[in-house]
């Protein structure tokens, strides 16, 4: 081997470390800096209390109670609907119009811009159904958002599922509901559970879609009903951000409030990639 | 296989039922967004709209010119794009080529979980810190423009594209490196002659993924990128790209007026953006998993 092209392949190799250790450190950078400046604001007070005097002063617990709400809206209506698509395409489907349609519209949602949902659950939940601005409305449209997200989890779930499983349970004489329900189902079910925590994460952090559908610039209180509207921690940071007198007084509120949602979104996120790294090696070391 | 007895075709037709809520979704979506953008069509032609240059919906006569939106949304993507492609195609070959096994079991969960970080917190990012930083060491008004958004922008898209590329990098069979090793090739060699080339499609694929998603980013443009509708001339320009004039004047606009409508509109042409980006994806794919069986 020539010499130059030895050369030219080692500088290749470095140029590549390279690259991977300053996104390393360009990463934790970021992180380092949210972190010094958010940190000596988190407190229990601050996590309990409500926004007060203008939202200039106090906690951020009806943004935090808000998000949690808005994440069970959202997941009480897309994992449900989402785990059945995803045993109709995978159990279910035969190669058909219905199945091309399912897959091309599952498809199509996962590359629906954020801002578009926003627009979709304006015009159909809050206008066209008459949720008004509420939980609801925001909660079902954040819904939608996640559906692709868990179908897609689901679906590698159900396909991880061995045949070997299907047919002794047909062989027992067992009807294909019945093999879905009691075998497929539950063999599959802790995979699908770790798609539905990624999906909680992407669900929390979204702004775009809840800003006309349901989010408060401030609410006094915790949303008692669905048809209430709620203040969520992305909006929050929003508007503290870049509306109002206040911007630079807020400061180290945003911090505080950036920090809370980072960790929440982050936090369920390792959860469910690392839970699914573990149920793989596992489902390895079976076969 | 299995046997089709008649108490079976109860839950096979409710399952299908609720899987077809996705389909009905996606329809619902397409149904809202033209029926509540063609009114604007009736005030104003489309080539106004598309190719007029004034976006002043508030004043009066109004104007919905969109051309500078469009060409943010089209200058913040091409930027983001060219910074972000680059690096996540090097990240993504050296994950599957050249990292060790065990930083790589790191590596990837790591990259996974940064696709998932709050586009608000980046916006956030650039207010603070990019724009300050930027007033101080370049001769402008605010640090809020193109380059600040396109930057965030690409450190959002990064995680998307390297997890795809590096997918597609990965599923390219051992034996075509081997070949490769066995006729002397370096390993740099290897990765442009012979993975790559072999890559190609999956890669591409995840491009134009990363792309759309770019495309559609609201909340770190509707932060950093300044917020004027105007057509840039620089990198160092404010810009207002689609998805920002949406979520900044939504709130604000009266229920069915012709800025509502204007603004329903904006959204279709993201939507039809996306959507050709999706398709175009989809095709590449499908034929390529032709050519390979």
């Amino acid at each position: 081997m020539s010499g130059a092209r030895k050369s030219k392949d080692r500088t290749a190799t470095i140029m590549l470390w390279l690259v991977m250790a300053l996104t390393c450190g360009m990463l934790a950078l970021i992180l380092a800096f949210l972190v010094s400046k958010g940190w000596s604001v988190l407190s229990w007070e601050f996590l309990t209390k409500k926004p007060r005097s203008m939202m200039t002063a106090g906690g951020i617990s009806t943004p935090i109670v808000g998000t949690l709400q808005l994440v069970l809206v959202s997941m009480g209506f897309a994992f449900p609907v989402g785990v059945f698509t995803a045993v109709y395409l995978v159990e279910y489907a035969r190669d058909d119009w219905f199945t091309r349609a399912l897959r091309l519209a599952v498809r199509s949602l996962a590359g629906v811009p954020s801002v578009v949902f926003g627009l979709f659950g304006l015009s159909f939940f809050v206008i066209f159904m008459g949720f008004d601005p509420s939980l609801l409305s925001a909660g079902l449209t954040l819904g939608c958002l996640a559906l692709p997200v868990i179908v897609g989890a689901s679906e590698s779930a159900l396909l991880a599922v061995p045949r070997d499983y299907r047919d002794a349970s047909y062989a027992l004489g067992a009807t294909q509901w019945q093999t879905i329900r009691k075998v497929v189902l539950p063999a599959a079910f802790p995979s699908i559970i770790t798609g539905a925590i990624l999906s909680v994460g992407r669900v929390a952090g979204e702004t775009a879609p809840i800003i006309f559908t349901g989010a408060a610039f401030f609410a006094p209180r915790f949303a008692k009903s669905i048809f209430d509207q709620v203040m969520a921690l992305p909006y929050h940071v929003l508007i503290l951000a870049t509306a109002g007198t206040n911007i630079e007084k807020t400061r180290p509120i945003q911090y505080g409030t950036v920090l809370v949602l980072l960790f929440f979104v982050l936090g369920m996120t390792m959860t469910g990639v690392l839970w699914r790294a573990r149920l793989r090696i596992r489902q390895r070391a079976q076969r | 296989m299995r046997t089709s007895l008649k108490e079976d075709r109860i839950p096979r037709i409710a399952v299908m039922t609720i899987a077809s809520l996705g389909v009905a979704i996606m329809l619902f979506i397409l149904y809202s967004l033209v029926r509540d953008s063609i009114p604007i069509l009736a005030h104003v032609t489309l080539s106004d709209l598309l190719f007029g240059t004034h976006w002043y919906p508030t004043y009066d006569p109004p104007e919905f010119g969109m051309l500078p939106l469009i060409a943010g949304s089209v200058s913040v993507t091409l930027l983001a794009s060219l910074i972000s492609l680059p690096i996540s195609l090097a990240l993504a070959v050296f994950l599957s080529e050249v990292c060790p096994a065990i930083l790589r079991e790191i590596l990837k969960p790591v990259i996974e979980i940064l696709g998932f970080f709050p586009s608000v917190v980046l916006g956030f990012i650039g207010m603070v810190v990019i724009a300050p930083w930027m007033v101080m060491n370049f001769n402008i008004m605010t640090g809020l423009n193109l380059l600040n958004a396109s930057v965030l922008m690409g450190v959002m898209i990064i995680p998307i594209v390297t997890s795809l590329a590096e997918d597609s990098l990965n599923s390219v069979p051992k034996d075509i490196r081997d070949a490769s090793f066995a006729l002397g090739a370096t390993r740099l060699e290897t990765i442009t002659r012979s993975v790559i080339p072999a890559a190609l499609p999956g890669l591409m694929t995840a491009s134009l993924l990363g792309v759309m998603r770019a495309i559609g980013e609201t909340m770190v443009v509707l932060m950093a990128a300044g917020g004027a509708a105007m057509i840039p001339r620089s990198i160092m320009d404010p810009v207002r790209p689609l998805t920002s004039a949406i979520a900044a004047e939504m709130g604000e606009t009266p229920f069915r007026s012709d800025h509502y409508f204007a603004l329903f509109f904006a959204g279709l042409l993201l939507l039809l953006m996306t959507l050709a980006l999706n398709m175009t994806a989809l095709w590449i794919e499908s034929r390529a998993k032709r050519l390979r069986s």
